[in-house]
């Protein structure tokens, strides 16, 4: 091969020389790329009984050997690889393993079908809802198995965005990530139209931020001549362009990052396509997507655009602020739990907004530790969303749930803990999660926000301890909803859950450590 | 010409394009106006490609398109979607979820 290269450049001398690839570094990303598309495959030549199973086995598989890539991967020196285009360093490879990790709970819910009559997901995507032609599908048990690669599709997105180190690539890896989780948010069994609205929503707004980060894109392009973080943050000191061109740029750039991890007021999808889409993508997207947004967030701003982050300081502040009085006050009013738990999680953006914002090495690896404590719990909140029953599926009014304590005391008193550790309680992983981001905040000077944090927490913790209160203080309602007993794969997503928020919540210090090794960005 | 010109163009079709996501009512007309978002976008980079004198711009640009087309087949299935089961696209009728 090398003979035939030299060759080729001996002929042609103008040739482009090939780009120089690290396999290795990019290797758990490959990987789930690479179980992606034969998913895509599978589709296509798999008999429609085996299909199932299959996608289930084959992407389980992918994320398991993607996971220990990762951790093989812990060893490599920290560097640029692929032409710079992508960071080899530790934020990423911590970053990559708890999306990997939160994907195998989210995929196990997926792939779940003892729960309710079948799965969550709409038997074929194409059929109206409340037709004849619907209810034969469901007859046949036909079952949309396409949703398997296309989760797969959004994490290896998700793992791309935070590694990517240059703008066009974040670009690519914020598209991959988003387009699987429009048509996957559409895809509910039930509530199908408010399945399919939440899907526009999602992808109407979605699609109008990416705009302003192409935009943004364009405009940081013009200022540093180049789309590479590295290139950024040197033209910042010595570009000849004036600096509107740049901070109109990053500005553009942070709406459509603040869109994605829902921090007012970029927020007003989120209630909508938590409600809309089917819970187990529900939980995938608001664990997922958040850890992925604000990895790629902090690269941006702290890497690219850490020269002005005089300028951008302000702004986030305000950010943080609005965010998280935002989701605090508006989060009292709610009575969906699906609704709720949106809220709770635009709060949350909100306290890891607050590190973010002292923008120290504390905070890096602050928030990276509040992201896989914040992961891990959504996921076990969401799982139980999911157990809770009628005749119409999912009961998610919060009237509805009150006595399930009395019911049903195992999995109210595991929606109990995560409840508490959304709260910041001990003895779960939310307080030191929580003390951890106040803590960042507070010693890179961001007092203030401290204080509207810890305010914003009393405010969450009242309508956590309101559901628990409900749950476990009045009888039950004679035709209340059942609390249905999980299948295996959800009772391990469930156990993964609830493992992590109470191993983080007694033993914080080795995550804390990892996440302390794994920081600073690379520069 | 100078290439200010150009700039100013896109700057004016991305105004465009966004004050017409959020006034129009058609969810395809909508969509048709986050592309001409992109494209304004596109417009800008291949300008900057020829004033920064390198041709990442023009690249990128190609990105863009490849990113849009995938956007569009997404879109349009969800929006089709909608279409056939409510007979309409408009997004004042997709009014379901709120508060």
């Amino acid at each position: 091969m090398r003979l035939l290269a030299a060759f080729h450049a001996a002929a042609n001398p103008n040739a482009i020389p090939a780009p120089h690839i690290e396999y290795r570094a990019i290797l758990p990303m490959l990987i789930v790329f690479g179980v992606a598309c034969v998913g895509v495959l599978v589709e296509a030549f798999v008999p429609r009984v085996h299909r199932a199973v299959t996608q289930t086995v084959l992407a389980l598989a992918g994320l398991v050997a993607a996971l220990v890539a990762v951790v093989a991967n812990t060893g490599l020196p920290r560097r640029l690889v692929v032409q710079s285009a992508v960071a080899a360093d530790g934020p990423t490879l911590f970053i990559q393993g708890t999306i990997l990790a939160l994907s195998i709970g989210a995929l196990l819910l997926i792939a779940d079908r003892s729960i309710g009559a079948d799965s969550d997901f709409v038997a074929q995507a194409a059929d109206l809802p409340g037709t004849e032609q619907e209810r034969a599908s469901v007859r046949a048990g036909l079952r949309q198995t396409e949703v398997f690669p296309l989760a797969m599709f959004a994490v290896a997105g998700m793992m791309l965005f935070p590694a990517a180190n240059d703008l066009v690539l974040a670009f690519v890896a914020l598209e991959v990530l988003s387009l699987p989780l429009y048509l996957l948010a559409g895809m509910a069994r039930r509530r199908r139209l408010l399945s399919q609205e939440a899907a526009v929503k999602y992808f109407l707004l979605g699609a109008f931020s990416s705009a302003f980060f192409v935009y943004g894109l364009a405009l940081v392009y013009g200022y540093a001549k180049s789309v590479e973080y590295g290139d950024i943050a040197t033209s910042l000191t010595s570009s000849d362009r004036g600096d509107s061109l740049v901070i109109v740029g990053l500005a553009l750039i942070g709406i459509s990052l603040l869109f994605k991890l829902s921090g007012v007021p970029f927020h007003w999808w989120t209630p909508d396509v938590y409600q809309g889409a089917p819970t187990p993508i529900t939980a995938f997207m608001a664990a997922g997507t958040k850890v992925a947004a604000f990895g790629a967030l902090l690269r941006v701003f702290f890497v690219a655009f850490g020269g002005l982050a005089w300028d951008w300081r302000p702004v986030v502040w305000g950010v943080a602020i609005a965010t998280m009085v935002v989701g605090a006050i508006l989060g009292v009013t709610q009575t969906d739990v699906k609704r709720l738990l949106a809220y709770s999680s635009i709060a949350h953006a909100g306290f890891i907004l607050t590190a973010f914002a002292a923008t120290t090495r504390a905070s890096e690896s602050s928030v990276l530790f509040y992201l896989v404590a914040y992961g891990f719990m959504n996921i076990g909140a969401f799982a139980i969303v999911m157990l809770v029953r009628d005749a119409d599926g999912e009961a998610n009014h919060l009237s509805r749930w009150v006595g399930l304590g009395r019911r049903s005391p195992l999995m109210a008193g595991i929606f109990a803990l995560f409840l508490l550790a959304m709260a910041g309680l001990p003895p779960t992983s939310g307080l030191w999660a929580k003390v951890a981001v106040f803590q960042a905040a507070y010693q890179g000077g961001a007092g203030p926000l401290v204080i509207v944090g810890v305010l914003a927490s009393a405010v969450t913790a009242y309508y956590y301890l309101r559901i628990i209160v409900l749950m476990f203080s009045q009888e039950p309602a004679v035709e209340g909803p059942t609390v249905v007993m999980p299948g295996a794969l959800s009772a391990a997503a469930i156990a993964l859950g609830v493992a992590v928020t109470i191993v983080l919540g007694v033993v914080p210090q080795t995550v804390l450590d990892l996440a302390d090794k794994a920081v600073p960005f690379l520069r | 010409m100078s290439p200010m010109f150009y700039l100013y163009l896109s700057a004016v079709l991305f105004t465009l394009g966004a004050v017409g996501v959020l006034l129009r009512r058609n969810a395809i007309v909508v969509f048709m106006c986050i592309e001409l978002m992109l494209n304004a976008a596109n417009l800008a980079l291949v300008t900057f490609s020829r004033i920064n004198g390198n041709l990442d711009g023009q690249i990128i640009a190609f990105f863009v398109m490849v990113v849009a087309a995938a956007e569009v087949v997404v879109g349009l299935a969800v929006i089709v979607a909608v279409f056939r089961t409510r007979r309409s696209a408009s997004v004042d009728d997709v009014n379901l979820l709120k508060y």
